[in-house]
């Protein structure tokens, strides 16, 4: 038994992050709520050019040809900085499933987020090419989610190929959750260490510190099971549905919990768009009712063990 | 990353799961916190013990296999997978013991560790004091330096010792200066509990039984050769072992997995209880469970590449104790009408649950642990 991540995957997760702090800014994903595309500029190529969005697929195709235990790190980080791209969808899981690299994939059950910047769209109905389809679009509570309900001829896909990419996605929800669990805890934590109400940092108060310390916890105990599960993706272990179920349960959990303590602590200045909190809050409010919400994974759950 | 069991981790589960099919008593033994069941407990201490299985992970020297951290963690979750009895010793071999490897002399290794080991003698943890309890600095009982004889003479009083009413050892802190400040001058005594001006009243608990006591100490006297670490640094010595009782030694992962799989099996045998509800909060206490499991793994690999782990048990303690209520909590509910039978073959679940309700509270209340975790995880400023 060796539960860690190789000095490889950890460099290819610093690397992402430092791109992603300078590219995906807080003030780039505000610019990504109001710009044409919905998305940053450019951020996209950068992450390909990494490696990033073509990293489970085939060498042959363009890939990296490598595993989800490489990927899920990565997908983390995307969360930690709220990048609103379809990176799950295309790295996680429309890359294997089209078998290639270059391909933009969205995805999801209904309404689709970037359906209009992807070449390739899956939901519920099955596989559309973009080219063919009618985008109805929806806005989201978070805006830098461009929702569309994709009308048009859907064609059949290979149930098994479909049931792998699905948990392949939600494994890849549960990271970016925890990401966002992360960067909301530690905007909360430099925010009530600054603020100071009755002539003290109000992060010395008790109350205050015991909401952020079981945010925390929430944290520490879902993130392994989003790393176990990627494992089991990755070993096509026989009860990889269970595994990713309750990690997409915990890291919804921890997401949300952190997400309520996060504006509890911080306040009014917390509940106005013109701090960054917003941001995440909301990310982290859509991603923990996509791809199955937490009562939808625990039912899974239970089928298995009951 | 390999999350499979080796082969030599296997066949060492094998041997655990056989030998304890054979040995494993049936019925089960009275609660080892009462004086009868305290004495069935040793005996099978004694069982464990002569078959190496008493301290796995020890060196073979004192009573022990060697077994590597995982090979520790497999025995345990094959241990209370069999349903084998609780450990009378463990404040002994799960506490006191890594204190010993860690700050111990060549002497008291030798001396304490293979009796331990053996049930020979049984160790009590004297910490709290009636106005010391989470305050664990704030204790008064004094040890005075004794030249003539060269030790020291202690006084005062300890309380809610664990089976301090049937150990024969007490470990504990005293105040060896008391003009020091508060975390300074305090010293770590290993006593033995039979001699003059040593009185222990027992104290029954929640759950009825005489599981804790007082313990009064009158000048008596410890030779120096009975002070672990240094005379007046106990804070850091002390530290060390609230460190095990939170973490990971007092409280593997095997304990609540076995918990959690006997509470399916219970919820299979009353689904007339079983509500959406119900289900739905088992299935999140069987996911805890795991996530209790995944998160030791990721721990346990950490430390085997020689990593220290430091406010995390603080996390982890709160964790498990609240798990632990929540499963037997659940099992209550699903009992129904029959929850508060103390016969019978369920009444277990009572028994667990009033012992898992004192679990937020030992080793540092919860309350202690989050303001650890903000601090000291969050960075969170103390004032």
């Amino acid at each position: 038994m060796h539960f860690a991540f190789t000095d490889e995957q950890l460099a290819l997760r610093d690397a992402t992050r430092d791109l992603l702090t300078k590219e995906c800014t807080p003030a780039h994903v505000r610019d990504a709520w109001t710009n044409a595309a919905g998305r940053v500029p450019g951020l996209w190529e950068q992450l390909d050019a990494m490696g990033v969005v073509g990293l489970l697929a085939p060498e042959a195709t363009g890939g990296l040809g490598l595993d989800f235990v490489d990927l899920v790190l990565v997908l983390e980080e995307t969360g930690r900085h709220a990048v609103p791209e379809p990176i799950v969808e295309t790295a996680a899981y429309g890359a294997p499933l089209v078998g290639r690299a270059g391909v933009t994939i969205a995805a999801s059950e209904w309404y689709v987020p970037w359906a209009d910047s992807a070449d390739v769209i899956f939901t519920a109905a099955g596989r559309f090419e973009r080219a063919g389809v009618t985008l109805v679009p929806h806005p989201s509570v978070d805006g830098a989610r461009r929702l569309f309900e994709v009308q048009g001829t859907a064609t059949a896909v290979d149930g098994d190929g479909v049931l792998a990419a699905y948990d392949r996605g939600v494994c890849g929800i549960a990271a970016q959750q925890c990401g966002l669990a992360d960067r909301m805890l530690q905007l909360t934590a430099d925010y009530v260490r600054e603020r100071r109400q009755f002539g003290v940092p109000v992060g010395s108060f008790q109350a205050v510190k015991h909401h952020l310390a079981n945010a925390r916890i929430a944290l520490e105990f879902a993130r392994p099971l989003v790393y176990r599960a990627a494992a089991s993706i990755a070993a096509e272990h026989p009860d990889t549905s269970v595994h990713v179920s309750m990690a997409k349960s915990k890291a919804d959990a921890a997401a949300l919990q952190t997400a309520r303590v996060a504006l509890q602590c911080h306040g009014a200045i917390g509940y106005t768009t013109e701090y960054d909190l917003h941001l995440y809050l909301k990310r982290s409010w859509a991603l923990a009712r996509s791809w199955g919400d937490a009562a939808f994974h625990r039912g899974r759950v239970s089928r298995a063990i009951l | 990353m390999d999350l499979s069991e080796s082969a030599a981790e296997q066949q060492f589960r094998a041997e655990c799961r056989s030998w304890l099919e054979a040995h494993v008593p049936r019925p089960a033994l009275p609660s080892g916190d009462t004086r009868a069941g305290f004495a069935a407990h040793l005996e099978w201490e004694r069982t464990l013990f002569d078959a190496r299985y008493a301290v796995v992970s020890w060196p073979r020297e004192y009573g022990g296999r060697e077994a590597s951290l995982w090979e520790w963690l497999i025995f345990e979750e094959e241990y209370y997978a069999a349903g084998a009895p609780q450990r009378v010793t463990q404040n002994g071999i799960f506490l006191l013991a890594p204190t010993i490897f860690e700050f111990g002399t060549q002497e008291q290794k030798d001396y304490v560790l293979p009796k331990m080991a053996a049930g020979e003698h049984t160790w009590c943890q004297g910490w709290s004091e009636p106005n010391a309890g989470s305050d664990l600095a704030g204790i008064q009982s004094r040890a005075t330096r004794d030249e003539a004889g060269g030790g020291w003479r202690l006084s005062g009083q300890k309380t809610w010792t664990t089976r301090g009413a049937f150990c024969t050892h007490l470990f504990g802190l005293f105040r060896s200066d008391p003009e020091a400040e508060r975390h300074r001058g305090l010293t770590y005594f290993l006593v033995a509990l039979d001699q003059p001006g040593i009185t222990v009243r027992p104290v029954e608990r929640l759950d009825g039984d005489e599981g804790f006591a007082e313990v009064f100490f009158d000048d008596v006297f410890v030779p120096d050769a009975d002070v672990l670490g240094e005379p007046n640094e106990g804070w850091a010595v002390a530290m060390a072992t609230t460190g095990s009782e939170r973490g990971l030694t007092l409280r593997s992962p095997g304990r609540f997995m076995a918990t959690a799989r006997r509470l399916i099996e219970l919820a299979r045998t009353r689904t007339d209880e079983l509500d959406e509800t119900r289900r739905d909060r088992l299935v999140s206490a069987w996911i805890d469970a795991e996530a209790y499991r995944w998160q030791t793994f990721w721990t346990v690999t950490r430390a085997a590449q020689g990593m220290k782990s430091g406010a995390e048990s603080s996390m982890v303690k709160v964790f498990w104790s609240e798990l632990d209520i929540e499963l037997h909590e659940l099992a209550l509910d699903l009992l129904g009408r029959h929850a508060e039978l103390l016969d019978g073959d369920d009444a277990a679940w009572m028994k667990g649950y009033e012992f898992a309700l004192a679990g937020p509270i030992y080793a540092g209340t919860n309350e202690i642990q989050r303001n650890v975790i903000a601090e000291r995880v969050l960075g969170l400023p103390r004032k």
